[in-house]
């Protein structure tokens, strides 16, 4: 039972995590629009001018402003999104403006603030507050809105614009779903002011953070298969305890299928119950990991998740009926025996077990065949899920050829062992193999799991920090409102004392097959030669760069087009393909897009409308925040964002660190779990192992000692399984930054060792072992002597 | 006229909730309707002798509460099939006092278009905020406006209205039609002041019946030409509407020899229906007709979007002796906007032939 509730826990927690997650990606599509709608933004500038789109809806094109920006409250970022409820797209339902009295509050002044529960319960504002923002504005009154995304601050885009200093700017206009936005005849409105983003540009966050819900998936999916090793370990002995019950009722003429149908109902109900505490457990966990979740996603791939964990109806079903799925799944194997076994038999303890021979081998031909299914995959395989099928079957095979691999150790052990009383150790631990086999497969998994998962996260943060430190070289970024306001920055700042370098990062966005690509603009300078490391460059790489005759290509693109140094690269852009050399691969850790990297006259010549707005400024650091105050008051507006090196850094590491606060938490949580299927199993056998051990006390050892060598036992069946699982765990390291990143990312991670892990897992091995074999031994302990004598007075 | 007051307002928060269905609104009617009366302060206010001016009074009069532009057409194909056109914009403020700029203009526009036919009936609905140039209307030279549909002098005629062009678009129909006409406005009620209940509600009020009208109508992608006659509406209100009524049946006929005539009864819960009409002459003389000079009565309904509504009607005006009864061109004439009323065009025959518009809200 307890084993099923927490496989159930753990299922159901990450299943809550990604359905939450789901939601929220929902009600962020439609916030601004309708999930997958096309939006219209500026070519350009940054922002919409509001007279072009009054010129549009003049012109019959049914689009609706948005403008968004950021508030900061409390010292914390919020995402202001200003709306006009009147035409957006799918009407006003969207936000919960679905009567009359209600939007005429929205609309009439001083209008409302609206925001999930969760978003004022952060704020500490109750509804109807208004809100201050750290500039001293006021917001409209807050209005708790649940179809509202977490996070954000929906106001009326009169409001949105004065709060962020935007009058008659917008940042997009959203369409209909299913409208139809011809190109010329939005040249014929303003030329071309504007450019027609699409619904895979926006980036549809379901399909971006998918491998990030495939990883929780498998964790989840990990999680409860080591549970139902567990179920299977109390079935058994439920069952063994019982068989003599079973042959009572046989014997007394219970029909076998009505013998079958009671077990099954109790296993049924049993499993419900358990499945039940499961969900609460896992929703305890889904809880206490969602903030993590939340500020991974919204880092990592911009997308807001709720805080507050809203439970579906369907989430209760699918768990309990995994829970029940899986109780029956684990009793088929006893409830089958029942059903084969004659009735004389049922009577003698452990018959079942003396299959367990032809079992072992036909477990070593199961896991012969798991191997070779995850070598075909890897030799054969495409895609995400290949790699999946890689690990799995690597992971499976390596569990079932365990037992296997112990006897070997352990009779080796025998041998070199000397006196009666150590071979018999090691003998009767070969023994109990049989018996804790199941166990420690899923302490090899979970240790495995700690190891593969641990060196991966290890790894990442060792690059992903040394590439910040390379990649955050400038110390000023900002970004102007339009190109014109760029330049006077720009020119502005090259005057300032300490002012060494002001590096234009203009960009366009374009797509290379149906990929988008991003191709920024660069100068030539020395910050770039400096520390702008490439993974792969030829000879003369930034000369070439410079004189527009060769491109820097993101590792992803290069393997998405499989590219290499000394490639070429077909660009298209307006004017037709620009076909140039590539002459070096740089890491872009985490971006879903692709990036290629060219000379910014280069991009001008080829992208007349490429975005000049964005610019890093090389200075002395000390000077930054100086100089950040004084291009504020200078410009204000025509500044759209200004941010140091600092604050982007740190932002960007805890934005990681927290990602995998998430994946080390459900690897501890797996660990927590492979240690209660060890004390399952051992409970289980204690009672069996009455038998084995009555001769060896009758034959003098106190019942201290033997409780000493049964700790002994679990200790060298744990430590072993921890050695056997460093050198898996390392595999499933290679293949989660060989394969699934690669895959699911488009990034290779380099592959770093982390020995004193090891040790720490060999540890915690040890610990699990030590605490799971605990109160089996200390029952052993204290069994009376009679007890132990009556090994020889009756039939045990 | 009061009936239209009372569709404006309801029509403006109908379209702002998108899920009001006409008839839910008008049962909680015993009340008057949201508070008009209580909330009409702070809003211009409606009374007798005001002076009309002409283009002027074609613009907005963003001091009083609801307003708006109204034209119906009774148009022929050349194989000499009916059709009709509505062209609605109205125009809400949410609340009184100074007139606001940009997105903070307390005003919010409404459009309604319709296209009606013996076998069928097209409309759409828009609805834009003030402020910004989305919709609007200005007096001199005349435009009326929202997204893309609009309603505007084209400058070929010297007169007040005397060439103007309509056009509106929907998913399924649109149209674009010039209206001509050199004749005067005609004030509706006493001068322009047109009383709406016995507890003083009132609107002003005048129109243009003699329009003269040619254009094309494309439904579904085929285009018909068609010629016709048009009548406008111009009307605004702070306060039109008095507790208890609930809906209204409004008509504007085009009589044999030029004349023409609009009437409306206000049904109530609490009172009698309130009669009003206007006789205008051929020459653009307006007489109102007396209250009990009229007499209305639905003879045949049709059930159409779920309601039962009273699509037939016998008219009476004693006075004029005239005694007709009323036909839809189309009884499917339903406006399944997000207030919903029937409005389409009707003919009719007795002691005088000829064909107009009704609407019926309440139902």
């Amino acid at each position: 039972m307890v084993g099923l509730a927490v496989a159930t826990a753990l299922w159901s927690g990450v299943q809550a995590l990604n359905s939450q997650a789901r939601q929220s990606y929902d009600q962020a599509a439609r916030l601004v629009g309708e999930a997958g709608a096309p939006a219209i933004v500026s070519a350009q500038g940054a922002f919409v001018r509001q007279d072009h789109y009054v010129a549009l809806r003049r012109a019959g094109f049914k689009v609706s402003p948005v403008l968004e920006g950021a508030v900061r409250i409390g010292g914390a970022a919020y995402r202001l999104v200003g709306i006009e409820p009147l035409t957006r797209p799918g009407g006003a339902v969207l936000t919960g403006l679905e009567n009359a009295s209600d939007l005429e509050a929205f609309l009439r002044a001083p209008g409302q603030t609206l925001a999930a529960p969760q978003t004022l319960a952060d704020l500490g504002a109750a509804a109807g507050a208004r809100i201050k923002t750290d500039q001293g504005a006021l917001l409209p009154p807050a209005v708790v809105q649940d179809t509202v995304a977490p996070g954000l601050l929906v106001v009326d885009i009169g409001v949105a614009q004065s709060l962020l200093a935007r009058p008659r700017q917008i940042s997009r206009l959203v369409a209909a779903s299913d409208a139809a936005l011809d190109p010329d005849a939005l040249a014929a409105v303003a030329g071309d002011a504007f450019r027609i983003e699409t619904p895979e540009e926006t980036g549809d966050l379901a399909r971006l953070t998918d491998s990030f819900h495939l990883n929780l998936t498998a964790f989840g999916l990990l999680a409860f298969i080591v549970g139902l090793f567990i179920v299977h370990a109390s079935i058994g002995l439920a069952f063994e305890q019982r068989l003599g019950t079973v042959r009572t009722l046989r014997a007394s003429g219970v029909s076998l299928k009505t013998l079958i149908a009671t077990l099954m109902t109790e296993v049924v109900a049993i499993a419900l119950v358990a499945g039940a505490i499961g969900m609460v457990c896992g929703y305890a966990i889904a809880a206490v990991l969602l903030p993590d979740v939340a500020s991974s996603l919204r880092g990592v791939y911009g997308a807001d998740v709720g805080r507050t964990l809203v439970l579906e109806p369907r989430w209760w079903v699918s768990g309990l009926g995994m829970a029940v799925a899986g109780a029956l799944v684990a009793s088929v194997a006893s409830l089958t025996k029942v059903a084969r076994m004659p009735v004389v038999a049922l009577g003698r303890p452990l018959a079942w077990r003396e299959a367990h021979e032809a079992m072992l081998r036909r477990q070593g031909a199961v896991a012969l065949l798991s191997l070779v299914g995850a070598l075909g995959a890897f030799v054969f395989g495409q895609g995400l899920v290949a790699g999946f099928v890689v690990i799995a079957g690597v992971l499976l095979g390596a569990a079932l050829l365990l037992p296997l691999g112990l006897a070997v150790l352990l009779r080796l052990g025998e041998g070199l062992s000397e006196g009666a009383l150590a071979r018999w150790f090691w003998a009767d631990t070969r023994r109990q193999l049989s018996g804790l086999s199941l166990a420690l497969m899923a302490l090899l998994l979970a240790l495995a799991a700690n190891i593969g998962v641990g060196t991966m996260v290890e790894g990442f943060r060792k690059t992903f920090t040394g590439w910040l430190d390379e990649r955050l070289n400038s110390e000023i970024y900002f970004t102007a409102a339009d190109a014109a306001a760029g330049r006077r920055v720009a020119s502005w700042i090259e005057a300032q004392p300490d002012v060494t370098a002001v590096l234009p990062v203009w960009r366009t966005e374009t797509r290379i097959g149906a990929w988008p690509v991003d191709i920024y603009g660069l100068r030539d300078h020395a910050t770039y030669r400096d520390h702008f490391s490439l993974l792969a460059e030829s000879a003369d790489a930034w000369d070439r760069v410079h004189d527009g005759a060769g491109a820097l290509v993101s590792e992803q693109l290069a393997q998405r087009l499989s590219l290499g140094v000394g490639g070429e690269i077909e660009i298209p852009t307006e004017a037709g393909g620009w076909t140039v050399p590539v002459v070096g691969v740089f890491a872009d850790y985490g971006n879903p897009k692709g990036q290629v990297r060219v000379d910014v006259d280069r991009l001008v010549r080829h992208w007349p409308d490429a975005r000049r707005t964005h610019y890093s400024v090389r200075t002395a650091p000390e000077a930054a925040t100086d100089l950040i105050g004084r291009m504020r008051a200078e410009f204000g507006d025509a500044l759209a964002q200004v941010s140091d090196q600092a604050a982007l850094k740190s932002m960007s590491l805890r934005i990681f660190e927290r990602t995998f606060t998430v994946t080390s938490a459900l690897n501890t949580l797996t660990l927590i779990v492979s240690g209660i299927a060890l004390f399952a199993s051992l409970l289980t056998l204690a009672d069996m192992r009455v038998a084995q051990l009555a001769p060896v006390w009758a034959l003098g050892v106190p019942r201290r000692r033997l409780a000493d060598l049964e700790v002994g036992k679990v200790l060298v069946l744990a430590a072993m399984t921890a050695t056997l699982a460093v050198p898996l765990g390392l595999l499933l390291a290679w293949c989660l930054v060989a394969i699934v990143n690669v895959q699911a990312f488009g990034w290779r991670l380099p592959f770093h060792v982390f020995p004193l892990q090891w040790a720490t897992v060999l540890l915690l091995a040890l610990v699990t072992a030590f605490v799971a074999a605990m109160l089996p031994v200390l029952r052993l302990a204290r069994t009376a002597p009679a007890d132990l004598l009556k090994v020889f007075a009756n039939e045990r | 006229m009061s009936v239209r007051a009372k569709t404006s307002w309801r029509a403006v928060l109908g379209a702002l909730s998108a899920v009001v269905a006409g008839g839910a609104a008008w049962a909680a009617g015993g009340g008057g309707f949201a508070g008009l009366g209580e909330e009409a302060a702070g809003f211009a206010e409606v009374v007798p002798g005001r002076r009309f001016s002409f283009p002027a009074d074609l613009g907005a009069h963003p001091d009083y509460r609801i307003e708006w532009w109204y034209v119906t057409a009774n148009l022929k194909d050349a194989a000499g099939e009916d059709y009709g056109v509505q062209w609605t914009l109205f125009r809400q403020a949410l609340e009184p006092g100074p007139q606001r700029e940009g997105w903070a203009s307390q005003h919010v526009w409404m459009g309604h278009a319709a296209v009606t036919s013996r076998e069928t009936h097209r409309f759409a609905e828009v609805v834009a905020r003030g402020g910004i140039g989305q919709a609007g209307v200005t007096a001199e030279p005349f435009a009326a406006w929202i997204d893309d549909w609009s309603f505007a002098s084209d400058g070929a005629s010297g007169d007040v209205l005397g060439s103007s062009a309509l056009t509106a678009t929907g998913k399924d129909f649109s149209y674009a039609l010039t209206l001509k006409s050199a004749r005067a406005m005609v004030l509706q009620g006493d001068g322009g002041y047109s009383v709406k209940s016995d507890h003083g509600q009132a609107s002003y009020y005048y129109s243009q019946p003699f329009f003269t009208v040619d254009g094309t109508l494309t439904i579904d992608g085929r285009a018909i030409d068609v010629t016709g006659r048009a009548w406008m509406d111009r009307e605004w209100s702070s306060q039109p509407l008095a507790p208890g009524q609930k809906g209204w049946d409004w008509f504007s006929l085009h009589l044999p020899d030029g004349e023409k005539l609009m009437l409306f009864q206000l049904r109530s819960d609490t009172d009698a229906p309130f009669y009003a009409g206007t006789w205008i002459g051929a020459d653009g003389a307006a007489t109102p007709l007396a209250r009990d000079d009229i007499a209305l009565e639905p003879v045949g309904t049709h059930t159409v979007a779920g309601r039962r509504v009273p699509v037939e009607w016998s008219v009476e005006i004693k006075s004029r002796g005239l005694r007709i009864a009323t036909a839809p061109l189309n009884p499917e004439s339903w406006m399944g906007t997000s207030f919903a009323y029937w409005e389409g065009p009707v003919r009719f025959t007795g002691t005088h032939t000829g064909e107009g518009y009704l609407e019926m809200t309440g139902y």
